[in-house]
């Protein structure tokens, strides 16, 4: 026997106490871990948000059109640098709920103004460029569905129809890129507008939003100023943010949710910190006896302390290993589902916060019942047992 | 007896002094005064049985004697060294190095096999595992449990969980064994076995042993027998 096999002896002594605290305790953490890489997920665009752009959208809501012709209207507006549009595609692979995030784009000015975020090399951006009917995936959507480069894809859109009534585009694959900034694997298709405007039956010569990399991040509030008084009395009136602040935007709605979620999970936590602490403290009450006889043979009370609070941490530590584990698990299995809507991502920095609140959560059930057996007195403690 | 004079004047000073020792107890706003003024001297190698009515104060004697509870005024000294004003900590130390105590319910760990239980105050040791393992082995073979080593403490019986309890009290080696009623549980035979056991200690590995009992049988098996009562100690000799 070593003192590690005396905590673990106190532990489980009570099987069926051990294992349901331990199960309350993997599940606060099977939550805790979904939730974190959830909100990562959800998170992960604004990540890439660039201090000198900004995006122009439809003063209505974002998902209304503007006209092509603001684009190069918008680029003699002084101090715009760079101007480049994109178009909601409403796409999909093969069925409905293989669910991708598509835009189509001018590509040059797309890639030029991504530059720093979009990691794509030089021989396949060109190829990009000069392929009217080409797009370019994200290399999460290539890996799910098994796209190579020069593979013909049929994308589908749940907007746009073709002339001849197809709601089908053939493209060709010409790139895979990742996002520099991010150590999320990239999402998403682009194609060209060109191709998608020609085609389409409705909807022609608009767009969805146009972003604008400006000459200094100081002149944004002018910038957005001048372009929302240009358009404010024509019939499509503008918008224009701050890129971060139309992301926050466009993920507000799932925002909310995860606001949510991560207050139930909150609750959830404190719940099972509630039980934690009283089971820990019922047990060690009815170990007063116990206690005092290990003090009478000598153990010193700095000692006993010692032990209580390495078995409520012990308690944390396998609980939420365990949870995190089951929510690593999940990450996986739904990683490999294709059409699953987010790529959850257990970040290291996730598995080093969950081990600061395991112990958290062992330091606040473990040092009142430690406290207290710390203070067991070995006399009263017989006349009790 | 004749070597009485050279144990006199050779003996060093005895195991256990008590000079003037008082305990009070405040128990609902009123003081119960157990010991005032109280001296004794247990000489090294002893086995003194303490007997006296309940409430009497036997098993407060043993918790002072054993470090678990604290003198009011006195000293009390034990293998040279005075317990009145160590530390908690010192004390525990003390404790571990200096007596074993055996109990009327054995208070064993009821998680722990019979050789964990023994081996629970090695922890507190520098001992390495195996070194451990050997000592237990010893002291379960005193008491003649070797072959329930394995055994947690529902699987024996009153008189085997009381073996344990004295190798647990015996496996670190200390001088002083503390008992308190350990037969006041047990039938005739049984306890038969068990002070016979005591004795053995006593007689072949010098434990000085004082112990608490009701019973005058008991009490038979000790060298020496102290009866308790308001207080002070009448001593009885014991012929055989
Ligand atoms: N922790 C305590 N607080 C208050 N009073 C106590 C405490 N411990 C003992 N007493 C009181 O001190 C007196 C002596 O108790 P003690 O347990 O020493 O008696 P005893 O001789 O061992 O009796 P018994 O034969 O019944 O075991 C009793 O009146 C008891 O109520
Ligand atoms: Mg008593």
């Amino acid at each position: 026997m070593t003192r590690g096999s005396l905590i673990w002896k106190n532990l489980t002594r009570s099987r069926l106490r051990f294992a349901l605290t331990l199960f309350a305790i993997f599940i606060a953490f099977f939550l805790f871990g979904l939730i974190q890489s959830f909100d990562r997920a959800l998170n992960a665009g604004a990540d890439i948000a660039a201090a000198n752009r900004l995006v122009v959208s439809n003063k209505i809501n974002f998902t209304q059109p503007l006209p092509l012709s603001y684009v190069n209207r918008i680029k003699t507006i002084e101090g715009v640098d760079m101007v480049t549009h994109q178009n909601w595609m409403g796409s999909y692979y093969q069925e409905p709920r293989n669910f991708i995030f598509g835009f189509a784009v001018d590509p040059e000015s797309f890639l030029a103004i991504y530059a720093d975020d979009i990691a794509l090399p030089p021989e396949q951006a060109k190829a990009f460029i000069n392929d009217r009917r080409g797009m370019i995936a994200g290399a999460n959507e290539a890996r799910k569905y098994g796209w190579k480069l020069g593979d013909l894809i049929p994308i589908s859109s749940n907007i746009w129809e073709q002339t001849d009534g197809s709601k089908t585009w053939e493209l060709v694959l010409d790139g895979i890129f990742e996002i520099s900034s991010v150590d999320t694997p990239a999402n998403g298709i682009y194609l060209h507008y060109d191709y998608l405007n020609e085609a389409r039956s409705f909807g022609k010569d608009s767009t969805g939003t146009i972003v604008i990399a400006t000459q200094d991040p100081a002149l944004n509030d002018e910038i957005a100023n001048a372009i929302d008084t240009r358009f404010l009395n024509s019939p499509f009136a503008t918008e224009t943010r701050t890129e971060a602040a139309f992301n926050a935007s466009f993920i507000e709605q799932l925002g909310n949710i995860s606001l949510i979620i991560i207050s139930v999970v909150g609750a959830a936590l404190f719940t099972i910190l509630i039980i934690v602490s009283n089971t820990m403290a019922m047990s060690v009450r009815e170990r007063t006896g116990e206690i005092g006889v290990m003090k009478a043979l000598g153990f010193p009370a700095k000692t006993v302390f010692a032990l209580i609070l390495s078995e409520a941490l012990l308690l944390a530590l396998i609980g939420g290993s365990l949870g995190m584990g089951a929510a690593w698990l999940m990450a996986t299995v739904t990683a490999g589902v294709p059409g699953f809507p987010l790529r959850l991502v257990l970040y290291p920095d996730i598995w080093l916060m969950s081990l600061g609140v395991m112990i958290v959560l062992g330091l606040l059930t473990g040092l009142l019942p430690a406290w207290n057996a710390y203070r067991i007195n070995i006399a009263a403690a017989f006349t009790r047992a | 007896m004749a070597e009485n004079i050279s144990e006199i004047s050779s003996a060093p000073t005895p195991l256990i002094q008590l000079r003037d020792v008082s305990k009070t107890y405040r128990k609902s706003g009123t003081d119960i005064t157990i010991f005032h003024n109280l001296n004794l001297e247990i000489k090294a190698g002893d086995f003194v049985a303490v007997m006296g009515p309940s409430g009497s104060g036997k098993t407060t004697l043993l918790n002072l004697l054993g470090g678990i509870d604290r003198a009011d005024a006195g000293s009390i000294a034990i293998n040279d060294e005075e317990l009145t004003h160590m530390s908690e900590s010192r004390l525990s130390r003390w404790r571990a190095d200096t007596v074993g105590f055996i109990f009327q319910f054995y208070n064993l760990m009821p998680m722990l096999n019979a050789a964990s239980n023994v081996e629970l105050p090695l922890l507190l040791t520098r001992l390495s595992r195996s070194e451990r393992r050997k000592n237990v082995e010893t002291a379960l073979q005193i008491v003649g449990l070797e072959d329930r080593a394995g055994h947690s403490p529902k699987e024996l019986s009153g008189g085997q969980q009381q073996r344990v309890a004295i190798a647990r009290a015996i496996v670190s080696d200390p001088k002083l064994l503390l008992c308190d009623e350990p037969t006041g549980d047990l039938d005739r035979g049984t306890a038969a076995e068990i002070l016979e056991t005591l004795q053995m200690l006593n007689r072949d590995f010098g434990k000085t042993i004082i112990m608490v009992t009701h019973d005058p049988e008991a009490a038979r098996y000790a060298k020496r027998v102290l009866h308790l009562d308001k207080g002070h100690f009448i001593e009885k000799e014991l012929s055989s």
